[in-house]
């Protein structure tokens, strides 16, 4: 019989970035799909990155994961968001072809070391007590393993809703595995309910596209790897239409058949990615809303409307589309429809995204309630990660909130939990200055050095580019220039005496590289890439040492870990609702408990001093 | 755990002293030198005795865990207040095992350890036991019922709407959201700004009120300053003689002026000097009249001193009882005390109506670092979204300075801080 050390259920984006993660580990690994095809699949709109999102993917590339080098060759439209607002907010975002990635992500897969693809459906988990140690298939197969990564993503209790019909199932498509979800529930893990919605896609065929406004992808493309130098695929034009009066029209008398309006669903859909039915109630004064016409791939004819997605029924979708300018005769090949699911309250995971309560099983992706392809990938990264880690021996790795978006939402969900569709934001991040898209790899991939878990060309590719931001830092700091000397060059100071070095001048918002050149010409030496990278951490440097003191601050509250068995109820001053929030939270250190939500000072303070005596009385 | 014990009362003789213990030890330690506790929640007369040696006989009470001052099991000894008495009666309870004087602060630490205060409470206490007068009472007591914690929020909620505001254009670029929040971002920033730094110049006027106004009595030597002061003091608080350049060195009289803290400073007299010693004296007092809340000019004619007096400061002329005008004030006769008492009275107690919620440097500090961050903060907002991701930054540090201010981050540092203030046994 086969013994796996990490094996992962699901090939969706979570699986597939845990099961080639834990495989650069050197873990044997095995991924369990229910098809080949399955890998890859990107159920909803498909492109990747954008605010926040672009920033987990340069990390998991970082990590030298798989997403951003598929991405990369998928991308059919590359587009650096903000772009002309602050390099540490900017984000990468790519429209995907759909048949590209698919067939990437499969091809990267198979190719992967110490990587078996399973293809079954996962029916039940095989337990020693409070610990898995494998799975069993549909066909009766079982498979060992020291560790399993559960990322089946919306298949525990999936409802599918079009209008008033409902069926059950993972995705249009796919049906939802019962047994295992039984066994989940024997675990008795707190559950909540989610709903999320996606847009009818249209046939690119019947679409007017004469009349529509279009929208280009940039001249000089952002990519997601700090590995990819050039464009894999032919690059297209997305088309901006809009929602009318009439349009409104359509969706307020048809209110009553939507499945989320009509009372059939229960479960809290994102705030930020409002179905159009939400958009016609809650902004009932605006008279038209922007719609992206994305096309899905190069070889297909499906298009994504992006920002109308529906659960009315098939009738009215039609109806809606039609009255949009440039879709009059749009045909509809796949309606809309809104799912619900059951998600697992991240704050039963730990940090390393395992299970307290069941050992050896880590869960990953949609399945803790986030949202997005990034975020799952992102989860998958830290789930296989750490699974390896356990299955080999090894300490588990910690992402912190300090050093990378990854840290950011882990801490949320195993801390705070989550009450919508958890999506990443920049503005999650606080130390956001320094969590750049650009400086990923400074941030982690020494960290996945450590852990052997990069290519040799990776690291190749580290240590020279380490190596120039060195030599071009050392350049840039060597020698400090008067105010008269600096005005020669161009640039406007202040005549107050004080000498300036070219990286000071780089924080000036207004101050560009070129302008540097002229105050120190041997500058022109450095490479633009490397020149962008020191411009940005220049511009930033004085924030960042300010947010270092925050760092250290949290690096102190981070020591003092809260023992397991801490009990909080009884604490005399704590609410019976923190007292509660905190037993479910379970947070590791008084770090994490500062961010529980309700949290007080005082209440806070008290923890401290709890904590205090119990080590005293310990020690 | 240990046991603590400390003297709750004054350090001195006294009619009655009281000695507090607390901790698991506490009613057995009461036991052993009382023989019997009085029921828990009542009080009875007991001898006091170590090793069958009686010390005293006095009134005891019995607390249980968790309803105490600290939340432990305590007794409260009330002794007579021989120094003698109170001696014994320490040493004797130091010799118990796992029983050990109490560190400053401590009683209170373990009452806001077992949820018996918060940490606002507790910062307010500290002000309210060394209230002399009722104005710093009103104030402590304003600081415990948490009037600063909800300005504070008020403010911090402004900020996080503003800072919301400018999030939705970083995070929400692409889709349908308000372009240009600047004039909002500014409005609710100036609110705030304007608030928080009337709040800053109010703290000073608090701190006053919590640490005492000084008022410095100026004038040439021998002008009868040290006489005016003990005749408002009531009692000989300066040397006084006939000799000019009697007083060297500062001196000071605390006094409650109808509930406001007054300090009268009596100070050298002002004049060119041979002696070293007394030259010395003169800038100090020089100086320290300066950094004085008011002066007092006792002077017939100020262009003789070498400082000229402030708006407020009061100028009248000395030693009235040899004056024939009924102008003036005397220590000696009293003629124009009260006068004089009333204006005092009057500058201050209209400066006390400018009085804030903060009165400690450490909330100024807080305070001020987040007008700071919400200059700059204004100022990259007016320079548009190219730089709203460093207004943000400034925004979020303006927050956290006045999070620090109520106490939500960096516990451990506020606690010892807080503790620091605090005085054995309280
Ligand atoms: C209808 C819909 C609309 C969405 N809209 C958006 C959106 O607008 N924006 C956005 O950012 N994100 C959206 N998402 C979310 C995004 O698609 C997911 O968050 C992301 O794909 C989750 O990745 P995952 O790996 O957790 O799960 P998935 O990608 O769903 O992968 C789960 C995989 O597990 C497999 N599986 C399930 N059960 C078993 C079993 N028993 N045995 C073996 N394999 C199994 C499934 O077949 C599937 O391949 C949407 C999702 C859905 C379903």
């Amino acid at each position: 019989m086969k013994h796996f050390d990490v094996l992962v259920i699901g090939g969706g984006h979570a699986g597939a970035e845990a099961a080639h993660a834990a495989a650069r580990m050197g873990a044997r690994t095995a991924l369990v799909t229910m098809t080949l095809s399955g890998i890859g699949v990107m159920s909803c709109n498909p492109a990747i990155g954008g605010l926040g999102k672009g920033h987990l993917v340069r990390e998991i590339d970082a990590m030298d994961g798989v997403m951003g080098k598929v991405a990369d060759k998928a991308g059919i439209q590359f587009r650096l968001l903000n772009r002309r607002k602050g390099p540490a907010v900017q984000g990468p975002r790519a429209q995907a072809d759909r048949a590209i990635y698919q067939r990437e992500m499969l091809a990267a897969t198979q190719a992967q070391d110490n990587l078996t693809i399973v293809e079954g459906e996962v029916v039940d988990l095989k337990m020693s007590g409070q610990k898995v140690t494998g799975v069993e298939l549909a066909d009766g197969t079982l498979l060992h393993s020291t560790t399993v990564v559960l990322t089946t993503g919306t298949f525990l209790r999936g409802i599918i809703h079009i209008g008033e019909e409902k069926h059950s199932g993972g995705r249009m498509g796919d049906k939802a595995s019962v047994k295992l979800a039984e066994r989940i529930d024997s675990f008795g893990l707190p559950l909540g309910r989610l709903k999320t919605g996606t847009p009818p896609r249209l046939d690119t065929r019947t679409i007017n596209w004469s009349v529509l406004e279009e929208q280009q992808g940039d001249d000089e493309p952002a990519f997601f790897s700090f590995e990819t130098t050039k464009l894999a695929a032919k690059q297209v034009a997305c088309g901006i239409t809009h929602t009318n009066e009439r349009t409104h029209e359509i969706i307020s008398k048809n209110l009553a058949r939507s499945a989320m309006y009509g009372g059939h669903i229960d479960g809290t859909g994102p705030r930020y990615c409002p179905s159009i039915e939400d958009k016609v109630v809650r902004f009932a004064d605006k008279t038209s809303h922007q719609v992206f016409l994305e096309p899905e791939s190069l070889t297909g004819h499906t298009v994504y409307p992006n920002g109308i997605s529906t659960s009315l029924p098939v009738d009215v979708q039609e109806d809606y589309i039609h009255s949009i300018v440039g879709l009059e005769t749009a045909k509809i090949l796949q309606p809309g429809y809104a799912i619900e699911y059951d998600y697992i309250d991240p704050r039963a995971l730990d940090a390393s995204l395992q299970l307290r309560a069941t050992t050896h099983l880590f869960l990953a992706g949609q399945i803790n309630g986030t949202t997005g392809y990034e975020e799952a990938a992102a989860q998958g990264l830290v789930a296989g990660i750490n699974a390896a880690c356990l299955a080999q021996g090894r300490e588990p790795v910690q992402f912190s909130r300090a050093n990378s978006y990854i840290g950011v939402m882990i801490d949320d969900l195993t801390t705070r939990g989550v009450t919508e569709p958890y999506r990443m934001f920049t503005s999650r991040a606080e130390f956001r200055l320094s969590l750049r898209a650009d400086n990923a790899d400074q941030r982690l991939t020494p960290t996945a050095m450590d852990l052997g878990m990069v290519s040799v060309q990776r690291r190749a590719l580290f240590d020279s580019k380490r190596d120039a931001l060195e030599v071009g830092y050392q350049a840039l700091s060597r020698e400090a220039y008067t105010p008269k000397h600096i005005s020669r060059a161009g640039i406007a100071v202040k005549e107050d005496g004080t000498r300036r070095t070219p990286y000071q001048l780089l924080a000036f918002p207004d101050v560009q590289f070129k302008d540097v050149v002229r105050v120190q010409p041997d500058l022109s030496a450095i490479d633009r890439p490397i020149q962008i990278q020191l411009a940005r951490d220049a511009l930033y440097a004085n924030y960042i040492d300010r947010q270092q003191k925050d760092i250290d601050r949290i690096k102190k509250d981070e020591a003092h870990v809260i023992p397991t068995g801490f009990t909080y109820a009884g604490i005399s001053g704590l609410s019976n609702e923190l007292s509660a929030k905190l037993e479910s939270a379970r947070p590791d250190n008084l770090a994490q408990a500062a961010r529980v939500e309700g949290m007080t000072p005082a209440a806070l303070a008290l923890l401290l001093a709890k904590l205090r005596q119990h080590q005293k009385k310990s020690a | 755990m240990d046991t603590i014990f400390a003297l709750a009362t004054a350090q001195d003789r006294a009619g009655v002293a009281v000695v507090r213990v607390s901790g698991p030890a506490a009613h057995s330690v009461g036991m052993q030198m009382c023989g019997t506790l009085p029921k828990v929640g009542s009080f009875a007369v007991r001898p006091v005795s170590s090793d069958g040696d009686l010390i005293d006989r006095g009134l005891v009470l019995t607390f249980a865990a968790p309803h105490s001052f600290t939340g432990e099991d305590v007794i409260e000894l009330h002794l007579h207040g021989s120094i003698a008495i109170i001696d014994r009666v320490l040493d004797t309870l130091s010799a118990f095992d796992g029983v050990r004087l109490a560190e400053p602060g401590e009683f209170t630490r373990r009452a806001l350890e077992n949820g018996k205060m918060d940490l606002a409470q507790v910062e307010g206490l500290a002000d309210l036991i060394d209230a002399e007068t009722e104005f710093q009472r009103a104030q402590a007591m304003q600081t415990v019922e948490g009037a600063l914690s909800k300005v504070v929020e008020d403010w911090r909620a402004r900020l996080i709407n503003a800072a919301s505001l400018l999030e939705v254009t970083i995070d929400f670029a692409d889709e349908d959201v308000p372009v240009d929040v600047a004039p909002e971002v500014s409005a609710l920033l100036e609110s705030v700004m304007s608030q928080a730094s009337d709040e800053i110049s109010r703290s000073y006027v608090s701190e006053r009120v919590r640490t005492g106004f000084e008022v410095a009595i100026v004038g040439l030597p021998n002008a009868g300053k040290s006489t005016l002061l003990n005749a408002l003091a009531g009692r000989d608080a300066a040397i006084t003689s006939e000799f000019a350049g009697t007083t060297r060195d500062v001196i000071e009289v605390r006094m409650d002026l109808d509930g406001l803290p007054v300090t009268f400073l009596d100070t050298a007299g002002l004049r060119e000097s041979d002696d070293q010693v007394e030259t010395i004296g003169i800038e100090r007092a020089i100086a320290r009249a300066k950094t004085a809340d008011l002066r007092v000019f006792l002077s017939e004619n100020v262009s003789d001193l070498p400082l000229d007096p402030l708006p407020q400061d009061i100028v009248v002329a000395p030693k009235a009882d040899l004056r024939t005008d009924g102008t003036g004030v005397s220590g000696v006769t009293g003629a124009g005390l009260n006068a004089l008492v009333q204006e005092v009275k009057a500058v201050f107690a209209d400066r006390a109506t400018h009085s804030g919620l903060t009165s400690r440097a450490r909330h100024r500090t807080s305070l001020q670092s987040a007008v700071t961050a919400m200059k700059d903060a204004s100022r990259l907002v007016n320079q548009g979204p190219e730089v709203y991701d460093l207004a943000a930054e400034e925004l979020r540090t303006a927050i956290r300075s006045l999070e620090f201010l109520v106490g939500r981050i960096d516990v451990e540092n506020l606690l010892d801080e807080i503790f620091s203030s605090f005085c054995l046994g309280k």
